[in-house]
């Protein structure tokens, strides 16, 4: 048996779209949109003004604040603009945009900016850390927290184990099963690199038992190192969610409002590991993104490394366009992802990919009235009720909805997949806890 | 809640935009319900087979009543008419299966209006009924016509030694025991789909394996009637054995298909199992010390009735939280 957590549901996987095509790297865009906010937490502050020239991998905009990162020009080339441009979370945010610089015939291209290289088996902890920090890693499972902030937890936390995130739960996207096939010996370099920023002893790679390839890639490749171990588990979604997974590997519980840090762990995904590698080893700053570029509605899926700031439509175009039945252009995975209404929005460092659904796929389903068949109830991983909940939130009860924990909810919305009424559950939930959060907000100032 | 289609200028496309999950299961109202039809079709074979063909007309009356009831509410309330969706097809099913064979057709046509009247429109139509529709209809029927309702007739290729008698009633009141071969496959007195416990069976295991009905419920039903029934058994012989209690009457068909309604039954887990078993106590309670020999309809009635009681209970322990 397979290691698991209760509930969750089983979406087509649909992997086979791509999970055999490696890596391509994409050619340089005619202009990139850096949006300045790529992460959770405070928007990065601009560095350089209007016309400069950048090289690839200068600082462009330095953190500000602890939960902030930086961001690097992903290309040489002049900076055109700063303003609010879109972005794929679906927001207008402050961005640079820059396109590639019309240098005179006697002028040299400024090169590119990268840190000095480090050796993986004897940097410290320090070291280690000022490189992340340095280098502008996000996490690349979806949230983009910024992996500096999770490399320093506070005083006097214990902590057990680091586990990597290869569940790759989403369907459609193989971005992590390639890394895991292409290049295993950087994600255990990164691991160790995160073990030993964290003075953890043990180290785990959760992957979902559809990707028996990528099982046996990381298999091999843990080989020889004390503490590390491949961990197959059942493929199930939300089998990638933190909580799950920990739920998966060790057994642990994460309570509402709390961290993985909370139970002795700390989960990166496995682009986060490679980008650790990269940036501890090559001194590469965070400016390319790997992404699948995938679903029926795209003629050619290809898993790809672009320059951050690609706009989604040229990232399309590489991949054959879309068909004449295109219907829906996901950034990120068709369970979590943020469907699209401007192809001018750019890749960013977390985006880990671009669904691209049919009309037919797509088509909407008449809503019906709730048979209280508890299928919902089955499925929500963290043991809500999102039939109650979807209800409470309609009606605008919203103390007994916080009663009934509507903030737990983490939106992963496998409610609203198995609902047979078609029921927008997950949509009402969000839409639910939104309103708490906002009441408890009040409630606090009132108190203050 | 609804999608809006965006037309993008740069592109010149139609995309679709509404928020994730951007995939759905293969599950929608209308599949399940006509699954459930599908798993009462070998009830209905066996009504045929061992009460004859006029047993269809019974059906027929009891499914044609309840659809043209609901459609007839849904157009004076300028409702949209969903009788497409099966759930009162089912209604007039499971009624026309719980009734005793030559029932009188009009008393039928009468029991399906009131099941979906009274048992499901007035309550709000579906999704919202507390009651099963067709436990309601059977109910009425019931004190409406009390002698027409238990009326038996023998079966086809009923031997010597079957009585008209339904086998509960000849075990309580004349002290006759029915032999379990018998009610297995339905050559018995009784109620038109219930008397062959394996075409219930055989529906009961389609729709646990597809997983249109949850199996909590059935399960927690058999380990109520075992514990009960067994428990009064253990202490005095001369009741019926567990497994009596279970071939006998509608138990089974009780258990598959009345009890796991998802609308009357409850939604979380430990609900189901306290559900389940409470059916089973207050059946063997009426069965064996009541003045009915049989009680399935009016145990999950009134355990419907605590629904709404059991789910508030029975909330889920959230994910990680320590309950105090």
């Amino acid at each position: 048996m397979f290691k698991t957590f209760p509930g969750g549901v089983h979406p087509p996987e649909e992997k086979e779209l791509s999970e055999h095509c490696a890596f391509e790297v994409m050619p340089l865009p005619a202009s990139v949109i850096l949006p300045l906010s790529q992460h959770l937490g405070k928007q990065a502050k601009p560095l350089v003004d209007k016309r400069a020239t950048v090289a690839r991998g200068q600082v462009v905009a330095e953190a500000d604040g602890f939960i902030s990162a930086p961001v690097h020009a992903p290309i040489m080339g002049t900076v055109k603009s700063i303003g609010r441009e879109n972005n794929s979370n679906g927001y207008m945010k402050e961005a640079l945009v820059i396109i590639p610089a019309k240098l005179k015939e006697d002028e040299e291209a400024p090169a590119d900016v990268t840190m000095p290289p480090l050796d993986a088996e004897t940097a410290t902890p320090d070291e280690i850390r000022a490189r992340v920090k340095e280098a502008g890693i996000v996490g690349q499972g979806g949230a983009a927290f910024p992996t500096f902030v999770k490399l320093n937890p506070p005083e006097g936390r214990e902590l057990e184990s680091v586990i990597i995130n290869g569940c790759e739960c989403e369907p459609y996207l193989t971005r992590d099963d390639r890394f895991m096939l292409e290049r295993p010996d950087a994600i255990v370099s990164g691991l160790r690199l995160i073990m030993r920023a964290l003075g953890v002893q043990k180290g785990i790679i959760g992957i979902e038992n559809n990707k028996p390839d990528a099982i046996a890639s990381m298999q091999k490749a843990v080989q020889g190192f004390d503490g590390l171990e491949v961990c197959a588990l059942q493929t199930k979604y939300p089998q990638g969610a933190e909580k799950m997974l920990i739920k998966a590997v060790n057994g642990r519980e994460v309570p509402p409002g709390k961290l993985p840090l909370d139970v002795g762990v700390v989960i990166q995904n496995i682009g986060t590991a490679v980008a650790v590698h990269d940036a501890v080893t090559k001194g590469e700053p965070s400016v390319t993104a790997a992404l699948t570029v995938t679903g029926r509605g795209i003629r050619t899926p290809k898993n790809l490394i672009v320059p951050v700031g690609t706009p989604i439509k040229d990232v399309i175009e590489f991949c054959g366009g879309l068909t004449e039945d295109a219907g829906k252009v996901i950034v990120g995975g068709p369970m979590m992802g943020v469907a699209q209404y401007n192809l001018e929005a750019p890749v960013m460092k977390a985006t880990s990919g671009i669904v691209v659904l049919t009309k037919e796929e797509v088509r909407a389903r008449e809503e019906t009235n709730c048979l209280r068949c508890g299928k919902c109830v089955d499925a929500c991983p963290l043991h809500l009720l999102p039939t109650r909940l979807a209800r409470l939130a309609e009606l605008n009860r919203l103390e007994e909805a916080e009663e009934y924990g509507i903030t737990v909810c983490m939106e992963c919305g496998s409610c609203a997949f198995t609902c047979p009424a078609n029921i927008p559950l997950v949509q009402w939930l969000r839409l639910g806890k939104q309103r708490v959060i906002t009441m408890q907000r009040s409630r606090k100032a009132d108190a203050a | 809640m609804s999608s809006v289609t965006v037309t993008e200028a740069p592109n010149e496309r139609e995309l679709l935009l509404s928020t994730s999950p951007h995939l759905q299961s293969r599950w929608t109202t209308k599949q399940i319900m006509w699954f459930v039809v599908l798993a009462l079709l070998p009830s209905v074979i066996s009504a045929v087979l061992f009460f004859g063909f006029a047993q269809l007309l019974v059906i027929a009356i009891a499914v044609g009543f309840a659809v043209g009831t609901e459609a007839l509410i849904q157009y004076l309330m300028k409702k949209p008419i969903a009788v497409s969706d099966g759930s009162a097809v089912i209604t007039g099913l499971l009624l026309g299966l719980i009734l005793p064979p030559h029932f009188s057709l009009v008393f039928t046509a009468l029991g399906a209006i009131f099941a979906i009247g009274v048992g499901k429109m007035l309550f709000g139509g579906l999704g919202y009924n507390i009651f099963n529709p067709a436990l309601v209809g059977r109910a009425f029927l019931q004190a409406a016509f009390p002698v027409a309702i238990t009326t038996w007739t023998i079966p086809n290729f009923a031997v010597d030694t079957v009585s008209k008698a339904t086998p509960l009633a000849a075990l309580k009141f004349d002290g006759v025991v029915t032999g379990l071969s018998s009610m297995m496959y339905g050559n018995v007195g009784g109620s038109l789909g219930e008397t062959s416990a394996i075409a219930v069976l055989i529906g009961g295991v389609f729709l646990i394996v597809t997983g249109v009905a949850n199996w909590r419920i059935p399960a927690a039903m058999l380990v109520g009637v075992i514990v009960f029934g067994g428990g009064l058994w253990l202490i005095d012989s001369s009741y019926p054995t567990p497994l009596f209690h279970i071939f006998a009457g509608s138990f089974l068909f009780g258990a598959v298909f009345m009890a796991t309604d998802y609308v009357s039954s409850p939604i979380t887990n430990l609900g189901m199992w306290i559900y389940g078993i409470c059916i089973s106590l207050v059946l063997v309670l009426i069965r064996v010390f009541g003045g009915l020999p049989e009680g399935v309809m009016y145990s999950i009635l009134f355990m419907n009735a605590f629904v709404p009681l059991i789910n508030r209970y029975t909330r889920p322990r959230i994910f990680g939280e320590v309950k105090s």
